[in-house]
């Protein structure tokens, strides 16, 4: 009987210790190490330790690891101390994970997902000493910030590539879900098609996953079987430069250089740069200037681009793009300027006057040459 | 929307269901639920891809695939048949880890594509005559070799159940475990030659994914597969043959919606999503009322057998 107890227990223990190396590997906290030693407080300023949460793997070639680079800037520029924890789900963990990074003496956290807006509020009342920048949400206090960059330009940078490069003028994106971040990408993009090419439409394919590589490759699949020969897509992972590869069509990425993931496909990207705001944001609270803000700037503050377009592309559109992209920096391209109409032939934005941020924010419509719906 | 464009998508849909779900059934045969598919697939899937980034060698690719599986299911194995622990629990824990393992593993390899060679090697081959038949002989005869791998050993399992010596006494294990060692049948040897088996078929499972379908390495790519397969091997009765139909059928329901919103016609994915799993329950309870509540499945399903419990 005793015999038979032990080897439960063992098994019991067994299997337990699987489970929990699993979800340790995956996840450890890493302690970053200074790759400068410049001590800070040299200036007199205010020592800085950052910690940052990101809600997928830091080697996932989207999102997170993008915000893992900006990390890394960071640590490099000032020569400070970071902590960084991947894959926190968007409950209550991220709190249990902030805590344990202030514990470990971080006094600036950044957390870089949505779903960990109110966590984090309410950890912003709990440690006023502690400043707190919160990606893509909508919330401020005195100490917490938020932060998020306007893909729409590289979008709609990229919408020209696609434009000047579709040979049957149709276009397929492959989006995640229908939220107002991924609607007004779209629009951005179908309005860079339309402005060299308004024949060309742009077909939407929703997968409803953020992640999930065969899905995406699938989806690529059935809209170049449709007509499409060139894919955007709004996903996570790079199924549909796969597909486009595959299918000897052509692709552009998101979130980071996709290039080398389908050499005779891509054209370009829209990527995310974190690393100049990451270096400011840490600057002010180290210089003491900080306050409270919402940060939404686009390619002008160098938070969003384009990869550099690949052969792939026709040398007309590298000067389409070079010029396109002269003109947002001076201030005199917008991405959504008027006129703007939407599918059911309404106007949204007269000439002359572009879309607020606001109505951005709130996007639930598309522009009149995509062809897909809002509202399944 | 073209049919065969259609179906040919279906069948390379459906082929990581296909593995997976004739893993299951060399699981559940001799009696062993294990819920570690989605775990072994996942670690087929990352060794599988490493060794062809590595060693530009397809075979190489496909053996350490099934090796990484066997090793999964070896440990489920000495879990629940020499430890006798819970099966579902082992089943999990090994989901777990193996996502864990692949992701510890494959973190420096994301992003990463399938050497030339090896695509090359899993390329699309037509069958003479037999892809020249209309509609389906291009979706079915004109597909990778990974694609044939997979409906021959579907027959060949089909094979060893129904004439073979060996399968039938491996039957009998999932049936009656207290008869067959009766029968001078070694139960626990059997047990383990059988699940090792099914995690190698669970393993190439993966690989299909990362090698074929999509021939990148990409964080959590089986995304949920293996748990269809689970389904699977109930909602074809664990028969082998009719695993490449069912198969098949999941992976054109699985692409089914996308394939929609590419035709112009609007409807909800979440919706597609659900298909599966709500067939498969219709189907037990079909089954369940033809049969009169007797499980098709085999007997002795998830209970552990020892020799002095009898």
């Amino acid at each position: 009987m005793f015999k038979r107890g032990l080897k439960k227990a063992l098994a019991l223990t067994l299997a337990l210790t699987f489970a929990l190396t699993g979800c340790a590997q995956s996840g450890g906290t890493t302690q970053g190490k200074p790759s400068n030693e410049v001590v800070a407080t040299e200036n007199n300023e205010k020592n800085v330790k950052a910690g940052f949460i990101f809600m997928g793997p830091v080697a996932d070639g989207g999102w997170s690891q993008s915000h893992n680079e900006g990390r890394l800037a960071a640590e490099a520029a000032l020569g400070i101390e970071t902590l960084y924890k991947e894959s926190v789900p968007e409950t209550q963990e991220v709190e249990k994970v902030a805590r344990d990074m202030i514990d470990q003496g971080c006094n600036v956290i950044f957390a870089a997902s949505f779903g960990y807006m109110d966590y984090i509020e309410k950890l912003a009342k709990e440690f006023p000493e502690v400043t707190f920048f919160h990606c893509s949400g909508y919330k401020t206090a005195e100490n917490m910030s938020n932060y998020f960059g306007k893909i729409e330009d590289a979008r709609y940078l990229s919408g020209l590539v696609a434009g000047l490069q579709t040979k049957t003028n149709q276009i397929g994106y492959v989006a995640a879900m229908p939220l107002p971040e991924v609607v007004r990408g779209i629009n951005a993009f179908a309005l860079g098609v339309k402005a060299v090419n308004p024949e060309a439409t742009v077909k939407v394919s929703w997968t409803n996953a953020w992640y999930d590589p065969a899905k995406e490759k699938e989806a690529g699949s059935a809209l170049i079987d449709g007509g499409c020969d060139v894919l955007a897509q709004h996903q996570n992972a790079a199924g549909a430069q796969q597909a486009a590869e595959e299918k000897g069509v052509w692709s552009i990425g998101y979130h980071a250089d996709m290039s080398a993931v389908a050499p005779n496909a891509n054209l370009t990207s829209a990527v995310w740069n974190w690393g100049p705001y990451y270096i400011e944001a840490i600057q002010s609270v180290m210089d003491g200037t900080y306050t409270a803000e919402s940060y939404w700037e686009g390619i002008e503050a160098g938070v969003v681009d384009v990869s550099p377009l690949t052969a792939n592309a026709s040398a007309e559109a590298k000067e389409v793009v070079d010029a396109a992209k002269a003109q947002m920096l001076e201030g005199t391209l917008k991405a959504f300027q008027g006129p703007i109409v939407d599918q059911a032939g309404n106007e949204r934005v007269a000439e002359g006057s572009e879309l607020s941020d606001e109505e951005q924010l709130s996007c639930d419509w598309f522009v009149d040459n995509v062809i897909g719906e809002i509202n399944q | 929307m073209n049919i065969e464009s259609f179906l040919t998508a279906a069948v390379i849909a459906g082929m990581p269901l296909l593995f997976a779900t004739l893993g299951g059934i060399m699981s559940e045969k001799v009696g062993h639920l294990n819920l570690g598919v989605e775990g072994m697939m996942v670690m087929g899937a990352v060794m599988g891809f490493i060794t062809s980034v590595q060693t530009q060698n397809p075979y190489l690719a496909l053996l350490s695939a099934m090796a990484a599986g066997g090793v999964g299911a070896l440990i489920y194995a000495v879990l629940t048949i020499s430890l006798r622990a819970n099966q579902v629990v082992t089943g999990l824990a090994l989901t777990i880890f193996g996502t864990g393992f692949t992701n510890f593993v494959g973190q420096s390899f994301v992003g990463q594509i399938v050497p030339e060679s090896v695509k090359t090697f899993f390329a699309p081959i037509a069958i003479p005559v037999l892809s020249n038949i209309p509609i389906i002989g291009g979706a079915f005869f004109n597909q990778s070799l990974f694609v044939y791998l997979g409906y021959g050993i579907a027959v060949i399992l089909m094979l060893y159940y129904v004439v073979t010596k060996v399968g039938l006494n491996a039957r009998m294990i999932g049936e009656n475990p207290g008869a067959a060692d009766a029968a001078g049948i070694p139960v626990a040897l059997y047990k383990y030659i059988n699940i090792v088996l099914g995690g190698m078929l669970c393993g190439l499972s993966g690989a299909f994914l990362s090698l074929v379908y999509v021939p990148s390495w990409q964080q959590n790519i089986t995304a949920g597969k293996g748990w269809i397969a689970v389904a699977l091997v109930i909602f074809i009765g664990w028969n082998p043959v009719k695993a490449i139909f069912g198969a098949i059928l999941f992976g054109a329901l699985d692409i089914l919606g996308l394939r929609l919103q590419a035709a112009g016609i609007q409807i909800n994915q979440y919706f597609v999503d659900m298909l599966p799993y709500l067939m498969t329950i219709i189907f037990l309870v079909i089954g369940s009322i033809r049969t009169g509540g007797a499980s098709k499945g085999p007997k002795a399903l998830g209970e552990a057998y020892f020799r002095e419990d009898r």
